[in-house]
């Protein structure tokens, strides 16, 4: 199995968004949260080696591509915004892996039935656009089978919970930890230099 | 696009309810070869909509996969071989999938399908 600084390193040459929107919250996962995202799914809990993995709003792949690197047995990737799945795909090729993306907004979204194992994501957070983070978990929860991974942020921690649990009928919804998530300055309405956010990493079981 | 996608995919216009599956066309395809795994074969093959795989499968060119199929076919290696090729080595790069209720056309272009809806559809 690749080590977490091996996988961080090869995360950490992936291209990023070269013109993010504002209106998608297009912030690049970071290398560090996606490799330590990942690494927990597979090593406590084998979410992902040998599995059918689903990244929500891939972006640039990050997540996704992490799950290949980890073993996953076929990934599929979905965002709204072509640009974001060309450098996906550009990604992918550069690291000699498959990435099945598909251009779709989650909200809408309709899949048959339970064929993806496990979801990995790492939502908009919803501050520009109030509950997308909570749109894309009662999606992801839909088509897993097995777990769904999220990142959200600690200030929405007993909505989250208590959403996920009552609302979109999880069976479970833990925190496994806390991290920080740097937003470099990107956008104009950044002020400071780089912005540090607290967020959850949830496993949620649908 | 692969066919595991294209048998996962649903159409997703409002108000259609028989939008599985959807109907493929294929301009353009390729090949890859990926390594077979009889473990992931075994465990995916339950959730397969099967008549969906192999009419895909023929509109890609590949006849080989039966009209039915049993879980029992699965300990033979030749129709493993068999599902792998259609499953995961077949891919559309250029196409559309057609909604089967309202015939709507959603193009497949350099490997990825265009599910995104218009404002009247959602």
């Amino acid at each position: 199995m690749m080590k977490l600084k091996q996988l961080e390193s090869y995360l950490g040459s992936l291209q990023q968004f070269s013109n993010p929107k504002v209106d998608l919250e297009q912030y690049p996962t970071g290398p560090h949260i996606a490799s330590r995202l990942l690494y927990t799914a597979e090593n406590s809990f084998g979410d992902i080696s040998g599995k059918v993995v689903a990244d929500f709003g891939c972006g640039c792949g990050t997540l996704g591509l992490a799950s290949a690197l980890l073993g996953a047995e076929y990934v599929v990737g979905i965002d709204i915004d072509s640009q974001s799945l060309e450098t996906a795909s550009l990604n992918a090729s550069d690291l000699e892996l498959d990435l099945n993306l598909i251009w779709c907004d989650i909200k809408n979204l309709k899949w048959k039935g339970k064929m993806v194992d496990t979801v990995v994501m790492n939502p908009p957070f919803g501050t520009r656009k109030k509950g997308s983070d909570m749109d894309f978990l009662v999606a992801a929860l839909k088509v897993a089978s097995q777990a769904v991974y999220s990142l959200h942020k600690t200030s929405t921690r007993d909505h989250v919970k208590r959403t996920a649990l009552r609302d979109f009928n999880a069976k479970s919804a833990d925190v496994l930890c806390e991290l920080r998530f740097d937003v470099p300055q990107m956008y104009k309405f950044h002020k400071k230099k780089e912005i540090d956010i607290a967020v959850d990493l949830w496993r949620f079981v649908p | 696009m692969r066919l595991l996608t294209h048998n996962m995919l649903s159409s997703n216009i409002k108000g259609v309810t028989n939008g599985f599956p959807l109907r493929l066309q294929v301009e353009k395809s390729v090949e890859k070869e990926v390594d077979l795994n009889p473990d992931f074969l075994k465990n995916i093959f339950p959730k397969i909509e099967w008549k969906a795989l192999v009419d895909a499968s023929r509109a890609l060119g590949y006849p080989e996969l039966p009209d039915e199929a049993e879980p029992s076919m699965l300990d033979s290696h030749d129709f493993l071989k068999k599902f792998h090729h259609a499953l995961l080595e077949l891919h559309v790069e250029e196409g559309a999938l057609i909604c089967p209720e309202t015939g709507r056309n959603f193009p497949i272009s350099k490997g990825i399908p265009n599910m995104l809806l218009h404002e009247d559809e959602v």
